[in-house]
């Protein structure tokens, strides 16, 4: 069956191991496990599937995770254009040091990531200590959530920004300018249109991330339930009280949304290729 | 006169395509201030609060006992996910990069999938399978063999999570060097093994090891996943994260924040051989932040 796949006349030796162990491994290790949700939610009555997934603490934590998320993934749109833009566009010392420094966020442990915000963020914090007596309760809050979420998405916008400004052609703006256009109206008018789709596409890469997030933003969210927990947390929580079909249902909903995300993210990527090509 | 005429196109060259020095200025402090204030200030902190009590306190919070076992199980851990995701990475990437077939787009799809589903899901699913409740709970039960709440638990999990690091750095590489190569080798009179291994191995080495970097961060790092898995069984199935976590809400914030200074240690170090591959091999690196792989290499094979 797979040698029947393979390409009539390459000499290359090799396609039936390889691809025989890469389904093989993708079975075990993805497919089979995933199937398990799926599998569990069918033993799952309708009814049932639904009075969890509309009980109002489960209802209440869909809304702090969807809203903390987007709000994430929007100021990471606005600095991760501006850190972008910087980092490509100006030369100044350290410039290298801080193109290295966006990934932090990707390379540091969440868990690591959650008690550091929280430190930093508490009453007693280096900037909680500032925002306490503006009346801000930044730690415990859901303000805290969306600094977690801000602080986990950050090198998205930034990393689908960057290369696309890289390349973006000088000519254009001279062409702009040489027209009669201002510099904001070459940015308004002629560069942002050409971002938008890298834009999107690391907004919608930074609120999936965001949206499945768990140990940065467990330390700092304070998890009361109604007012500050998140839907992965729930999840945890039924599992603890042995409710393996809540967990079940609670999960499937978060899976079918992040699948609808790396939908969108794919012809967000088709879309802006065409954009580029054209 | 033309002289002039190219300085003062030369002048508007100049302000024509970039912005005043003011606005510049504003805007490098501006997007510094944000990465400072959100990226460098939390992890001074983890080493700041780890130092808080002294270098006698953090020295003997990291040699503790149950210190020393979490860190002997992180390495394990990843000893075990990182070798094997290496292989698969390779596997996959051989496959897609240099054969054509039906059904290709769907399958880097599904190799990118681990990173779209949060890591709680990632551990919930193995507790699905293995849990007392799940399909082979039973089965296992009765043979004694234990896979959640023990080390096995920890490896699956880590592994699922980490599958895509290698396969996604090597397959785009892989693809653009094409299969001249190969095939000259070949006709050469190379066996298949030792193309693989002379000539497309050497030439995708970098990508390999950024792929390895990035994977072992992730396997080393993971909190989720294991979380769900791991049972928190002090000194047998804590990883470092959980460690951190366990005496963290115990209030023991200077050995907590010192079990997260190594990992912050971990992470800067990752940071820097990253940045060095990326430099040393500029076609390498910033792909982890990339969605849809899926579409771009969608593009490159049609």
């Amino acid at each position: 069956m797979i040698g029947r796949l393979r390409r009539r006349h390459s000499v290359l030796p090799g396609f039936g191991l390889a691809m025989g162990f890469t389904v093989l491994y993708l079975s075990l290790i993805v497919l089979l496990p995933l199937s398990a949700v799926v599998f569990k939610s069918a033993t799952v009555s309708w009814a049932q599937f639904w009075a969890t997934v509309s009980s109002p603490r489960v209802l209440a934590s869909y809304r702090m995770s969807f809203g903390a998320s987007f709000v994430g993934a929007l100021i990471n749109m606005i600095f991760g254009v501006l850190l972008a833009w910087v980092l490509v566009r100006y030369e100044f010392p350290g410039r290298r040091f801080a193109d290295a420094l966006v990934d932090l966020p990707f390379a540091l442990p969440t868990a690591v990531a959650g008690i550091a915000l929280t430190a930093v963020y508490s009453k007693e914090g280096w900037i909680g200590q500032y925002l306490e007596p503006l009346g801000i309760k930044a730690a415990f809050s859901p303000l805290g959530i969306m600094i977690a979420l801000t602080f986990i998405g950050l090198p998205f916008v930034v990393r689908t920004v960057q290369p696309v400004l890289q390349t973006l052609e000088v000519e254009l703006e001279e062409a702009a300018a040489s027209l009669g256009a201002s510099r904001w109206q070459t940015w308004r008018r002629v560069i942002f249109p050409i971002l938008m789709p890298a834009v999107l596409t690391g907004f919608a890469l930074a609120f999936g991330r965001a949206l499945g997030e768990y140990g940065s933003v467990i330390f700092i969210a304070g998890n009361m339930p109604m007012k500050t927990e998140i839907a992965p947390l729930l999840i945890i929580t039924k599992l603890e009280q042995y409710d393996y079909a809540g967990a079940t249902g609670i999960a499937l909903v978060m899976l079918l949304a992040s699948f609808v995300l790396l939908l969108g993210i794919n012809s967000l990527q088709w879309w802006s290729r065409r954009h580029q090509e054209a | 006169m033309s002289q002039g005429a190219i300085v003062r196109i030369g002048a508007l060259d100049v302000r024509a395509t970039s912005e005043p020095r003011i606005i510049r200025w504003l805007l490098i402090t501006v997007a510094l201030a944000f990465l400072i204030l959100f990226v460098c200030l939390p992890v001074v902190a983890v080493f700041v609060q780890a130092l808080g009590k002294g270098f006698g306190a953090y020295f003997g919070a990291v040699v503790e006992p149950d210190a020393w076992a979490a860190i002997r199980l992180t390495l394990l851990t990843a000893a075990i996910a990182v070798p094997l995701n290496l292989v698969f990475g390779l596997a996959a990437a051989w496959a897609v990069a240099k054969f054509e077939f039906p059904g290709k787009t769907a399958l880097v799809t599904l190799i990118d999938l681990p990173f779209s589903v949060s890591p709680v899901v990632s551990g919930l699913i193995y507790v699905l399978l293995f849990g007392a409740q799940g399909w082979l709970g039973g089965w296992l039960a009765g043979h004694d063999v234990k896979i959640l709440f023990a080390v096995p638990g920890l490896v699956l999990a880590t592994l699922f999570v980490t599958v895509p690091f290698v396969a996604r750095e090597v397959i785009p590489l892989m693809q653009a060097q094409g299969t001249e190569e190969e095939e000259a080798a070949m006709v050469l009179g190379a066996r298949g093994w030792q193309t693989f291994s002379r000539v497309t191995l050497r030439n995708v080495k970098w990508g390999v090891l950024y792929g390895v970097i990035l994977c072992n961060a992730r396997a080393m790092g993971e909190f989720g996943a294991v979380s769900v898995v791991s049972g928190h069984i002090r000194g047998q199935t804590n990883t470092l994260p959980l460690h951190v976590e366990i005496l963290y809400n115990e209030y023991n914030f200077v050995a907590a924040f010192a079990a997260a200074s190594l990992l912050a240690m971990l992470a800067l170090v990752t940071l820097t051989a990253k940045a060095l591959v990326e430099w040393w091999s500029p076609e390498v690196g910033h792909l982890e932040a990339r969605g849809g792989r899926a579409a771009e290499i969608r593009t490159v094979a049609t």
